[in-house]
């Protein structure tokens, strides 16, 4: 018996960058019609390969074979011409276009408008894909965008479609209706190579699975007949470290939001409508919902840097704060990890020693005078505790990894000690080692009475940490629910924005505190 | 046509070696220009490159050059640093000039008994007023109307250069001048103090070396010195972290304005000794490319001087020495400049021939 001939197969791939090498001897093949998961944590080199694989890099050794022939791709337009689409994690649309107009972008000026939107509107139907090709595209959701770039792969007739990880911007809802999209691609003999760290996505989606580990292959099975913790611990090569969660000790109010209402704050921005949550000592509260949904602007809103809060909308500790300014109200012991970590948590192009002192100050000595040592010591502290691979204090804030930044970021944030602290995404683009150290750490600061928020996307991380759950949609924020009594497809409707509307009993439940806030 | 690819990490070492390179690109066009004139290439380079540096008196004369030029630079950098381009260093200049003669004046029509080394703070004070004041007007322009700074500092230049002339040719014009249009020559109790007997070179040189290792301790060791640095590269950071953009504003604009200030004010009561419309040699422009040949460091902006003061002097002798117009000295600096902005480019992207135009892909995402 011959074995058919994969559509794609890699021989003996390897790719070095400066001071690593990112693919190590990695071979990978992938027949007509079959889902392969590329598993792996961040840094295993998905990225990378998938890269080569789209012509964006080139091997330093190895071959690729197409169909069996070895092909030598030079350049991403060379990867489509073959067949090969890839829909990124970032999409690449412009928000001021309609959907037609986008897709026409990338296409051939011959075609007119009209003939790509007829095509757009042809494609959608064929995949049962909602799309209307004349809406512009700042109008559309997360999930609708990500069709867009989806439909506008699909006009290429691809053989080869490449998803970086798909479903981190999505609601659990839409997930389930990306997979019957994408079985029903792959049902046309299209390949799909579907990159991911959620195993239970890829148990429930892929044929195959190949799982890379410090940039070599480190397993090829069968999803399927694979539980969770057996995936888990392929990609680690460890199980994954336990978080004891202990019965929190909810003390005082500390931060009090009421009926908190702001307009846009630009084009492309969500305004806050009503949003009303409360924040006790010794509790982990959690935001779900899909993002641009009003977290960033909430943020902004309770960590200063939206200085448009008026009045009584905001409290700390009881005192009015929408007038101060991040500065203020860290001195007060409010603390925030944002969600970009490069440009906004960090300076890019200054040393972790100096982005030290966007939030702390304990090395500043008399009359501004930085300390060095007391700063690089500091640095290095962090670095240490929360394992941060870098060369050290001095190492550029831009030559981090994701990964790697956000546990600095992170670090330096719980090891100020607040007394609050905000977190956006406090996991995202983490190791599952290095995922498991911060929520283990937020446990610990909530057992020593600290109050966090954590917004974030992925519900399991919400699930695993939060003591309490608001779900955030469309700017509005909805009311608590222990964590214990609430369920992923509660959840996941409400991030839809159907919450049942607040009864009486709760509001009777919010009224001792609620001295200033609504009539 | 040529596509510019970004580099991943673009490499430290060529960053330092750029102005190197840029300064080789410009010998090698400068020689090269020397011979299409017919002018010995060695000579021509020898006026430029040599005879500057050779001897006491040569040095002397480019630490004078080289004075307003590091004080301007210095200003300038940290304003670059902070992503508020100041280019109106010039029109900050004059006022100093302005100022700083106004005041010598001031004690020479009064005869105002005062030693030199009294006078001498009084002037840096009131060249600093000067071009701060004259910088604030950037920075109210900017802060309340959202003006463009680029453009309102360099349309102030012409604003200051008027003002100048109508002070000399009116107000201030010397009664005894020959209605020349410049005021009298001050009094020598006004004058900066001389380092060396018979030489030109003043003590404003050392307190501009003084202000460009003041710079660097500010920029890279004190709290508010970082805190500026932030919001240029990364301005949600530095809302994130609470530091004012309108501080950092308001900081660079008046420190540079003051320095480029106290530049004028040591030209007019330095070598000049008296207000004429030709107070400066385009001093506040060419700190712009002293700035960045000396990559926006303060110290940095010390060798950047030197360099650029060469030129100066180079096309003042190749006048007189071989017989080419001054006017090369403003050619070589934009060569210069040119070859650095050229040498930065290719050190961040990567230059690529392709032969279809990008936009003829099909289908796909357009990003890669």
């Amino acid at each position: 018996m011959t074995a058919p001939v994969p559509r794609l197969e890699l021989r003996h791939v390897t790719k070095r960058f400066a001071t690593v090498v990112a693919n190590d001897d990695v071979a990978l093949s992938v027949q007509p019609g079959e889902i392969h998961a590329v598993l792996g944590e961040n840094g295993a080199g998905k990225s990378t390969l998938m890269k080569v694989i789209y012509g964006a890099l080139r091997p330093d050794a190895g071959e690729i074979l197409w169909n069996g022939a070895p092909v030598h791709l030079k350049s991403p337009h060379e990867a489509r011409e073959l067949g090969i689409a890839m829909v990124f994690q970032h999409f690449s649309l412009f928000d001021t276009l309609t959907v037609a107009e986008n897709v026409w972008l990338g296409l051939s000026p011959k075609l007119s408008l009209q003939s790509v939107a007829d095509g757009i509107r042809a494609k959608a139907s064929e995949y049962g894909l909602e799309i209307d090709p004349a809406r512009p595209v700042h109008t559309l959701s997360v999930g609708e965008r990500q069709r867009v770039e989806i439909v506008r792969a699909l006009l290429g007739e691809p053989k080869l479609l490449i998803l970086d990880e798909p479903t981190s911007v999505l609601t659990p809802g839409a997930v389930q209706k990306l997979f019957v999209t994408l079985r029903q691609i792959a049902a046309t003999g299209c390949s799909i190579l579907y990159i991911s760290h959620k195993l239970d996505e890829i148990r429930a989606l892929c044929h195959r699975c190949t799982v890379l580990r410090g940039g070599k292959v480190v397993g090829r099975t069968d999803p399927t007949l694979e539980t969770t913790a057996s995936l888990s611990r392929l990609m680690i090569g460890a199980d994954p470290p336990k978080i004891v969660h202990r019965a929190p000790k909810v003390g005082k109010l500390v931060l009090r939001v009421r009926e908190l209402t702001l307009g846009k704050p630009d084009r492309f921005g969500v305004a806050l409508d009503h949003v009303s949550l409360d924040l006790h000592e010794g509790e982990v509260v959690g935001i779900a919902g899909v993002s641009g949904n009003g977290q960033q602007e909430l943020l902004a809103a309770l960590s200063g840097e939206d200085p448009r809060v008026d009045g009584h909308a905001v409290e700390l500790f009881g005192k009015a704060v929408g007038r101060k300014g991040p500065h203020g109200r860290r001195k007060m012991g409010l603390h925030f990890v944002p969600e970009e970590r490069l440009g906004r948590g960090t300076v890019p192009s200054l040393s972790l020693a100096i982005n030290m002192l966007l939030t702390r100050r304990e090395a500043v000595g008399r009359l501004g005078w930085i300390h060095g040592r007391a700063l690089r010591n500091q640095t290095h502290g962090i670095i240490g505790r929360f394992r941060v691979r870098t060369s050290g204090p001095l190492a550029l804030a831009r030559s981090l990894s994701g990964g790697n930044l956000q546990k600095y970021l992170v670090g330096r944030e719980i090891d100020a000690v607040p007394k609050v602290l905000l977190l956006a995404q406090p996991t995202w683009g983490v190791d599952v080692g290095a995922a498991a150290q911060i929520r283990s750490e937020l446990l610990a600061l909530r057992d020593a009475g600290c109050a966090v928020l954590v917004v974030s996307e992925e519900l399991e991380e919400l699930f695993e940490v939060t003591d309490r759950l608001y779900v955030m949609a469309r700017g509005r924020i909805s009311p608590p629910i222990p964590t214990p009594q609430a369920t992923v497809e509660q959840i996941g409707e409400w991030m839809s924005g159907l919450w049942p509307a607040p009864t009486q009993e709760a509001k009777a439940l919010e009224a001792p505190t609620g001295s200033g806030g609504p009539a | 046509m040529i596509r510019l690819d970004a580099r991943g990490e673009p490499s430290r070492l060529m960053s330092i070696l750029s102005p190197v390179i840029a300064l080789a690109i410009t010998i090698a066009f400068a020689a090269a220009m020397f011979a299409a004139l017919g002018k010995d290439p060695v000579r021509g380079l020898s006026v430029f490159l040599f005879e500057p540096l050779n001897g006491v008196r040569a040095l002397t004369e480019l630490g004078l050059k080289a004075t307003p030029l590091i004080l301007c630079a210095v200003g300038l950098a940290l304003c670059y640093r902070c992503n508020v381009w100041n280019i109106g260093a010039e029109g900050q200049y004059l006022l100093g000039a302005i100022c700083g003669g106004g005041l010598a004046l001031f004690v020479t029509e009064h005869g105002i008994a005062i030693g030199r080394w009294a006078f001498f703070p009084l002037l840096i004070a009131a060249g600093a007023v000067g071009g701060a004041l004259w910088a604030s007007i950037v920075a109210v322009l900017r802060d309340r109307f959202h003006a463009n700074e680029i453009l309102v500092s360099l349309m102030l230049v012409y604003v200051a250069n008027l003002f100048l002339s109508f002070l000399v040719f009116g107000p201030w014009k010397d009664p005894n001048g020959f209605n020349f249009p410049q005021t009298m020559s001050f009094a020598a109790s006004t004058a900066v103090p001389r380092v060396l007997q018979g030489l030109r070179l003043h003590w404003g040189f050392a307190v501009a070396l003084a202000s460009a290792f003041a710079m660097w301790v500010y920029l890279f060791r004190t709290y508010s010195g970082i805190q500026l640095q932030v919001g240029g590269p990364a301005p949600a950071a530095a809302r994130y972290a609470g530091f004012s953009s309108r501080t950092a504003l308001w900081t660079v604009l008046l420190v540079s304005g003051g320095l480029a200030g106290v530049a004028g004010a040591f030209e007019a009561a330095g070598p000049m000794g008296q207000l004429t419309p030709h107070v400066s040699m385009g001093y506040g422009f060419t700190a712009i490319i002293v700035a960045f040949v000396g990559r926006l460091h303060p110290l940095g902006c010390v060798l950047g001087s030197a360099l650029l003061s060469m030129f100066v002097i180079g096309g003042e002798l190749a006048q007189s020495r071989i017989g080419l117009p001054s006017a090369l000295t403003g050619v070589f600096q934009g060569v210069l400049l040119l070859a650095l902005l050229a040498c930065d480019t290719l050190i961040q992207y990567r230059p690529r021939w392709t032969r279809t135009p990008p936009r003829a892909s099909s289908g796909g995402a357009t990003s890669s």
